[in-house]
């Protein structure tokens, strides 16, 4: 593959987010100035998805043999980047009260966002694990970032540890599935899975798929690989953790769509029944364990193990159906808890963050605002209509209906009403009678930009519930 | 549009209410009565201009736009007979749920006005959506507000009867969700054309066993609502726990709504399966009605109390429902109106006396007629509807009820008798614990003007209700010949068909 035949304009936002990273370290090495740094930063995000929006629609486009540039890679891609743009937006009055060096912190931010971003495109070995390295290295400072407090220190280790593992566990995974396929390439391994599957999987390529499985695993956070999920969600400052909820483990699951869509992972029952399993698990292991938490962290860090639970029945469902469906509840799933941790951090003070539930009581009296965004946000996650995540919801229940997956289906429903009774006792909480005043005093003042980006990211969500028609026929536009 | 319009009064007038009430609290709440009084004017309006016209389309009006046609679901409106009288009940009884919290709500009341106009604009669009999707989304619409009248509002246990009340009737409904999921699967496959559609989704044909489940599906969020007994538990704590005008809403108006659901859905959808599972849904009615009865004999607390005679009531419904015939039917309506209109009665009463003496427990209440004479002459109307006499709306419901079971199910309906014999028993034991026996010292005062304004139009009515029933069966008279006749052809053409109307003897 020769360099000039790449079309520049296609791989320019990648171009873009490694350009930003320099300029903003350069721009450190300059003159540290938050401010600056926060607009580069902010700028560079918007920039690549306004040029994702006018550029690159309808435009497909491969980039041999790593990278494939196609609709359904370009519509997440922008939803990655302006997930970090709403990250970006949040952190900064998070980060202007504490750390005194906030300024390296933007740059792992995009690098991550790049990270991301070739995730979702990528086609083959070499790119994936460049990628998920790019996203898990600019991860692993962003956990510890806060050096002072204990927690972050702890998650940020145990981040590191547990990514480093899974990812070995990743790479022997696919150097056994090469060893079998003899190609790196997810088509002609498919291909090769298609011309020996009259016989069977054969037996070195099972244990490559299982070790990826528990790579993949890990770094989606699923059960029975979600241990990290909750320390990691709690020690993190509340921006990161929405980045990890968002970002990270979104791309990892369009990855893990584009390759099981490549390989007909439906066709072989093996891998349908590990995924079976490992949806059944976490939806399951996900809420009950959530039911049991009084750090709000946490609760959402095991509603987040349920939810992925959740889109992997849209997943196994497969098909056009299946795709869509997974694309609108990323969607969904990402505003919701983008703005559900961005309230987190807006409540947050130098101290620690706002994670006890009995920092939430009576916020509906004393902050309407902020208690109404969060209220949205965990009646979406919990699937009410009015929301993007009913929407969402319904929309994985129908994909897995077409297919008829009814154990998946029934087990969603039933975990749907589990999860209900945690998300509800955070309302119930919230619209209790406010606690006296020296607990009030915890809160910070707010700073508008949060506030803004809050109430955006809201109203969105709303607006995906009521009138969802927009949103799926983007989709449907790109997926084509 | 004008079906478009009831909602949207009601969800504005909402959200004005919540904006106006920092500066003016009085202003949110006359800004709900008026909302309510437009709507409930628009009914009445419409019922006059619509008499019940010999035409073959039962639908007075319709109003439908696409809302996403990616998967075929429209926000498609509807309005017949049924839907018009539970329209008129849902308003008439709205206006009493903001009039009986003019002095009982004085915490937040932008946002409690908001929540009960949205409940009410939730039940509205219920009784009148007719797309399946559409309906699941009013289904939730009004659970969310429900919970919060609850759980901020309510009495001491408050918390608990809300998530129960939450989680009992989500679960339920995710059931439904999932039947009308199926429903329109196999609808899409058949036809090729997918579609939430009330009307098309009649057409779908199953096979017996694929019926048999969907059925189950819808019948769950239905039964759980009613509720038909053994998933009642949530009604006693919501009810109890719940301030007056969530108490009066929830009996009023939410139990109906399964009610309608049966009529509307699980029959016309399921004929064959509905006739099947008769006999069981008819035994559960019965057992409903005794168990309910004999449990509101022995509460202390009077809003349990008056709860569980909601249970045993709404067993008629089901017992009606399923027993097919015209006159049952009519039966189950009446009961659908003149149950929302004497139970919501007895808890305004309840709310009242609370007010008064701060408790609901009966053995610290007595003598209150010598007291407060009209609040117990408006108690003893009530109670009287309640035991089903003569003269007052619940007798003509339970009578027809009764009737028309019998012709298929006559040792059911025996049983169901003995019911209202319990019903006198634990009516008259309100009427002695709370307003007989020996006067108190304390001072009780009487009904305010205000409360009098909500009780006395409750009494007209109710009375109304039992000497002319004629004109709100004739609203709903094409319907229920519809499903009569419908269910009919499918008995002649069952196998069996004594055998399995009439399978408990």
């Amino acid at each position: 593959m020769e360099l000039s035949s790449i079309n520049i304009l296609d791989v320019l936002p990648g171009i873009l987010l490694v350009t930003a990273s320099l300029i903003a370290m350069l721009s450190i090495a300059i003159r540290r100035n938050h401010k600056l740094i926060f607009g580069v930063t902010t700028g560079s995000l918007l920039g690549v998805f306004i040029y994702l929006i006018i550029y690159a629609t309808n435009h497909s486009f491969t980039v041999e043999p790593l990278f494939v540039i196609d609709g359904f890679g370009t519509f997440i891609t922008g939803l990655i980047v302006l997930s970090s743009l709403a990250v970006s937006l949040l952190s900064y009055a998070y980060f202007e009260q504490r750390e005194e060096r906030k300024e390296e912190y933007y740059i792992l931010l995009l690098l991550a966002t790049l990270g991301s971003a070739m995730l979702v495109i990528s086609k083959h070995f070499v790119s994936l694990f460049l990628g998920l390295e790019i996203l898990s290295i600019a991860l692993y400072s962003m956990v510890a970032y806060l050096r002072k407090r204990e927690k972050s220190d702890e998650a940020g280790i145990k981040y590191l540890i547990i990514a480093a593992f899974s990812s070995a566990f990743l790479l022997f995974g696919m150097a056994l599935v090469y060893a079998q396929t003899g190609s790196m390439d997810f088509k002609d391994i498919g291909i090769y899975m298609d011309s020996v599957s009259n016989n069977g999987l054969p037996l070195l390529l099972i244990a490559g798929f299982a070790m990826m499985i528990v790579g993949i695993g890990f770094k989606l956070g699923v059960a029975p690989f979600h241990m990290w999920t909750p320390d990691v969600y709690e020690g993190a400052p509340a921006p990161v953790t929405a980045f990890i909820a968002t970002v990270s483990k979104g791309g990892m699951v369009v990855l893990l769509v584009r390759f099981f869509g490549q390989i007909n992972g439906q066709h072989y029952p093996v891998i349908v029944l590990s995924f079976t399993v490992i949806a059944i698990a976490s939806m399951f292991i996900g809420n009950f364990l959530a039911i049991r938490q009084n750090n709000v962290k946490r609760i959402l860090a095991y509603s987040s193990i349920a939810h992925l639970g959740y889109l992997l029945v849209a997943f196994l469902a497969g098909g056009a159906l299946g795709v869509e469906a997974v694309s609108f509840y990323l969607v969904a799933y990402f505003l919701t808890n983008i703005g559900a941790f961005g309230v987190i951090a807006i409540l947050s003070d130098q101290e620690r963050d706002a994670e006890n539930i009995e920092d939430y009581q009576g916020l509906f009296w004393c902050h309407p605002k902020i208690a109404t965004v969060f209220t949205a946000m965990l009646l979406s996650l919990a699937g009410i209509p009015l929301t993007g995540g009913f929407v969402g919801k319904f929309y994985l229940i129908a994909s897995g209906v077409s297919a008829q997956l009814w154990l998946l289906i029934i087990v969603l429903a039933v975990n749907s009403v589990i999860g209900l009774y945690y998300y509800i006792k955070i309302i119930a909480v919230m619209f209790d009678k406010p606690k006296a005043f020296e607990a009030l005093a915890l809160r910070p003042r707010l700073y508008l930009i949060n506030l803004i980006t809050l109430v955006v990211l809201s109203i969105l969500m709303i607006w995906y519930g009521v009138y969802p028609q927009a949103l799926i026929e983007r989709i449907q536009d790109f997926l084509k | 549009m004008i079906l478009l319009l009831f909602i949207v009064i009601l969800m504005v007038a909402g959200v004005l209410a919540w904006i106006v009430a920092d500066q003016s609290p009085v202003l949110a709440r006359w800004i709900s009565l008026a909302a309510l009084f437009a709507n409930l004017l628009l009914t009445i309006f419409i019922w006059f201009n619509n008499p019940v016209v010999d035409s073959p389309n039962p639908w007075i009006a319709q109003f439908s736009v696409s809302w996403i046609p990616s998967f075929g679901i429209s926000f498609s409106l509807a309005l017949d007979g049924l839907s018009l009288l539970m329209l008129m009940l849902t308003f008439f009884l709205g206006i009493f749920a903001v009039l009986i919290s003019w002095k009982e709500i004085q915490e937040r009341v932008g946002f409690f006005h908001f929540n009960l106009l949205w409940v009410l604009a939730g039940i509205t669009g219920v009784f009148l959506t007719m797309d399946l999707f559409l309906f699941y989304f009013f289904w939730e619409v009004m659970l969310i507000p429900m919970y919060f009248l609850i759980g901020i509002w309510g009495h001491e246990n408050r918390r608990y009867a809300a998530y129960k009340f939450f989680i009992f009737t989500q679960a339920s409904g995710l059931l439904m969700l999932l039947a009308i999921l199926s429903l329109y699967f196999i609808h899409g496959g058949q036809t090729g054309f997918f579609t939430f559609d009330y009307f098309q989704l009649l057409k779908t044909t199953m096979d017996a066993s694929t019926a048999r489940w969907l059925m189950l599906g819808f019948l769950a969020a239905f039964i759980v609502k009613l509720p038909v007994v053994p998933f009642h538990t949530w009604l006693p704590d919501a009810h109890s726990q719940a301030p007056t005008a969530g108490s009066l809403i929830l009996a009023g108006l939410l139990l109906k709504t399964g009610a309608y659901g049966l009529i509307r859905f699980v029959i016309p959808l399921f004929p064959t399966a509905a006739l099947e599972l008769a006999p069981y849904a008819m035994l559960l009615g019965v057992i409903g009605i005794l168990y309910g009865a004999i449990l509101a004999f022995a509460q202390t607390d009077l809003k349990r109390l008056v709860a569980y005679t909601s249970v045993s009531h709404m067993g008629f419904v089901i017992l009606g429902v399923f027993a097919f015939n015209e006159l049952a039917m009519q039966g189950v309506v009446m009961q659908m109106i003149t149950h929302g209109i004497s139970t919501g009665a007895l808890f305004i009463l309840a709310g009242a006396l609370y007010e008064r003496i701060h408790t609901r427990d009966i053995t610290s209440m007595g003598g209150f007629w010598a007291k407060a004479p009209f609040m117990g002459t408006v108690g003893l109307v009530f109670v009287l509807a309640s035991l089903g006499l003569p003269g007052l709306g619940n007798f003509v419901a339970e009578f027809l009820t009764l009737i028309g079971t019998w012709q298929s199910a006559p040792v059911l309906t025996i049983f169901a008798t003995i019911g209202i014999v319990a019903a006198t028993a634990y009516s008259l034991r309100i009427m002695q614990k709370v307003f007989l026996g020996k006067a108190p010292d304390k001072m009780i005062p009487d009904l305010s003007l205000r409360e009098k304004f909500i009780l006395v139009p409750m009494i007209v009515s109710i009375i109304w209700l039992g000497l002319f029933p004629q004109p709100v069966m004739n609203t709903v008279k094409k319907l229920i010949i519809n499903q009569i006749s419908n269910e009919q052809i499918i008995t002649s053409n069952a196998v069996n068909p004594d055998e399995k109307i009439n399978g408990i003897k």
